[in-house]
């Protein structure tokens, strides 16, 4: 629900102001943001802030971190501790910040080229290590920022400033990356299925151990233009009439290709002993009594531990 | 290599006499200094603090990760850092080139931390197992931008030991990564190191804001021009970018901002040189030579002064602890009352370019250069004495 303000006019009738429920959850001065209009982005944004909402972690332990592209400014839209880093690190940096503080509940928000590309070591790493951490992947499958490269999650045959003839790499099916790396929580949706990525994206938040949610969105100034896609309007037709909500897919058979069916929904969850629970079970029980646990961070000045 | 016995009531401080050589003694010191994250990626001759830290945190209370490189090792210290521990990552050549990038975030973000180099011989794999102090200048210029640096240069497993706790500590004081600049040598040269009761190691805490929370701002700094931190988790909703920015972290992508934030950066250090600048002299009033040296040369230095003094010449001693910020306005004073400075350095003349500068042409600058692999034999530095007395 909207939250409504009165603000007396001087002089004339009372005028009642609505302001967006987010609001609070936003950087208001830092709006408008540089997004494009129609951009899958700012939904996904918005997903997430509702979702941080609905979660059960205290608003002042979610914390997110980016890296940079168009999907990695999002950490400067949220009032929350946010930490916009270097192209490719927002992973490392995190597990950082998680291992530091690990009652931080950590969200790694950034773009397919940030994550799979020049950071695509550190996410199948995290991956492998379970670390408890959410990952919300925009794939727009290119590399907007720059100006519409091709990348690693470029569908074969798409036309990109640097694949001028369309692109003849394979890309990565992302999902099975993570999946076959030992992430613990894996999804998709598109920038369209709103309701289903905010539950989603709630679970994930939940969710104990490395949660992955890919999110299919459009880039309209870039990659949809140079490929005769239409509007953002026109690609969320495509999303509609071409997704396929299938639960509990086989990771192994949600590839996309250009144009092609795009598999949705929650592909993978599972229990398993994340990083941290690894790591002090094994050293309590090789080290046994002199084991001394993780203190946490160091105290701040105003006394908090 | 000492162990903290079962029954010791605290092994954080390892008090007493030991016999380490200097990788240990810098993970004993980062203990000691109150790190308790660490990030790294085995390479030698860096690799046995790594492991002294991953045997030694379980029992202190520390978090000890393997990266899968050193890219990640810096961007986890960073993070580590704003989580709010006190976080260290250790390299050598190869591994400290993949750290320039977020080296350059911790510059930017003002991000307290201590990052070790323990040279080896260079340019790429080079020497793997062999001294080098070729990383000087890419510790001072070796991350894209504006922006200057503290770093340090032990010479003794028990300054490893020492300076580890002093980077630390001034890491914090500053906010910005500190560069241990270790070599082979002083890596892997085991001598005697005293560790101090707890009482009497000088740590040095984090600038907490202490102010209201409603007033924070991330990049507003007091008069020393160091803004004062808070950590992730506390409600402050802070926003840390590597982009430039204002005093409340805000991304501000114009040239008037740019001077702002690039100057205060700049400015912190170069205004508190004198606070940061730590220098060893010995003999240097009345000296007709003076030797600059650091890491393992000042160690092969003195044998060489101490067989010039012996023919009667009249040289002193001026060795660099601190090698960034360089000692500027001590070198121009020296050199204006001396024949020449000597500088012995395991690199065809990195440190030697600033003594040049500092001495600008006061007197003669004599370098003494060496490619890396072994040290200096001490009578090359005597011959370049004797040629500085002339
Ligand atoms: C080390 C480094 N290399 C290259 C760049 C240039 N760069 C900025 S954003 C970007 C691509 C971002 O792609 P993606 O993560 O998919 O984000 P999008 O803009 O598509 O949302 C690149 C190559 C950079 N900032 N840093
Ligand atoms: S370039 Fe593409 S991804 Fe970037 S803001 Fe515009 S539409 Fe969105
Ligand atoms: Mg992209």
């Amino acid at each position: 629900m909207s939250e409504l303000l009165t603000t007396p006019a001087p002089g004339g009738p009372v005028v009642e102001e609505e302001r967006h429920p987010h609001e609070p959850f936003l950087r208001m001065d830092r709006i408008p943001h540089i997004w494009c209009s129609t951009c899958g982005l700012g939904t996904v944004l918005n997903c997430y802030i509702t979702a941080i909402q609905r979660s059960s972690v205290p608003r002042a332990d979610h914390t997110i971190v980016s890296g940079i592209g168009c999907t990695g400014r999002a950490a400067g839209y949220v009032k929350i501790d946010s930490f916009h880093t270097t192209h490719g690190r927002a992973l490392p940096f995190a597990t950082g910040l998680k291992l530091a503080n690990p009652r931080l509940k950590v969200t790694v928000f950034s773009g397919d080229g940030d994550l799979v590309a020049i950071g695509g070591n550190h996410l199948i790493h995290a991956a492998r290590r379970n670390m408890d951490m959410t990952v919300i992947c925009v794939n727009n499958f290119n590399y907007a920022m720059t100006g519409g490269q091709f990348g690693p999650t470029t569908p074969e045959g798409a036309k990109l400033t640097t694949a001028p003839y369309g692109s003849y790499e394979h890309p990565f099916n992302i999902p099975f990356l993570v999946d076959s790396c030992g992430a613990t929580y894996v999804a998709r949706w598109t920038s369209l299925h709103v309701r289903e990525m905010i539950e989603t994206l709630v679970e994930a938040l939940n969710h104990r151990g490395f949660s992955f949610v890919e999110v299919i969105s459009p880039c309209p100034t870039v990659y949809a233009r140079r490929n005769r896609l239409g509007t953002g309007l026109d690609l969320l037709k495509y999303y509609h009439d071409s997704a396929e909500v299938r639960h509990g897919a086989d990771t192994r058979d949600v590839d996309i290709s250009f144009k092609g069916r795009i598999i949705v929904g929650r592909f993978v969850q599972r229990c398993k002993p994340t990083y941290l629970d690894t790591m002090d079970a094994a050293l309590g029980r090789s080290v046994g009594k002199e084991f001394v646990c993780y203190e946490g961070p160091m105290q701040a000045s105003d006394g908090r531990s | 290599m000492s162990r903290p016995k079962p029954s010791q009531p605290d092994a954080t401080v390892l008090t007493g006499a030991h016999y380490l050589d200097g990788d240990e003694a810098c993970a004993e010191g980062a203990i000691a200094a109150g790190c308790r994250f660490f990030a790294g990626y085995p390479i030698t001759p860096s690799t046995e603090i790594a492991e002294r830290i991953a045997s030694r945190f379980p029992l202190v209370g520390g978090t000890f990760i393997q990266m899968e490189d050193e890219l990640a090792s810096m961007a986890a210290i960073l993070g580590g850092a704003w989580g709010g521990a006190k976080a260290m990552t250790v390299t050598s050549g190869p591994g400290f080139s993949l750290m320039m990038e977020n080296i350059g975030l911790g510059i930017m973000t003002e991000t307290p931390c201590v990052v070790v180099n323990v040279q080896r011989g260079g340019p790429s794999t080079g020497l793997p197992t062999l001294t080098g102090q070729q990383d000087m200048m890419q510790a001072r210029w070796g991350s894209h931008g504006d922006y200057e640096v503290i770093a340090l240069s032990p010479s003794s497993p028990q300054e490893c030991f020492d300076l580890t706790i002093t980077a630390f500590g001034l890491s914090e004081r500053y906010r910005l990564p500190v560069l241990f600049m270790m070599d082979e040598c002083v890596g892997h040269m085991t001598e005697k190191v005293v560790i101090p009761p707890a009482e009497d190691i000088p740590v040095i805490e984090r600038r907490w804001y202490r102010g209201p929370k409603e007033s924070y701002l991330p990049y507003q700094a007091g008069p020393d021009k160091v803004p004062d931190m808070v950590r992730a988790g506390d409600d402050y909703r802070i926003h840390i970018t590597g982009l430039t920015h204002d005093e409340r972290g805000y991304p501000v992508i114009n040239a008037a901002c740019q001077s702002v934030c690039v100057s205060r950066l700049v400015d912190k250090i170069r205004d508190n040189a004198g606070d940061i600048v730590i220098t060893d002299e010995e003999a240097v009033d009345g000296a007709d030579v003076v030797v600059v040296s650091y890491g393992i040369s000042y160690r092969v230095a003195t044998r060489a002064i101490a067989l010039a003094r012996a023919e009667g010449i009249k040289v002193g001693s001026v060795r660099l602890v601190t090698v960034w910020p360089f000692p500027e306005a001590r070198i121009a004073e020296l050199s204006r009352k001396v024949k020449a400075l000597v500088m012995p350095e395991i690199n065809l003349g990195q440190m030697y370019r600033e003594l040049q500068r500092a001495a600008a042409g006061n007197c003669r600058t004599l370098l003494i250069p060496h490619c890396g692999g072994w040290v200096h034999d001490p009578n090359d530095v005597l011959a370049a004495i004797r040629e500085g007395a002339k």
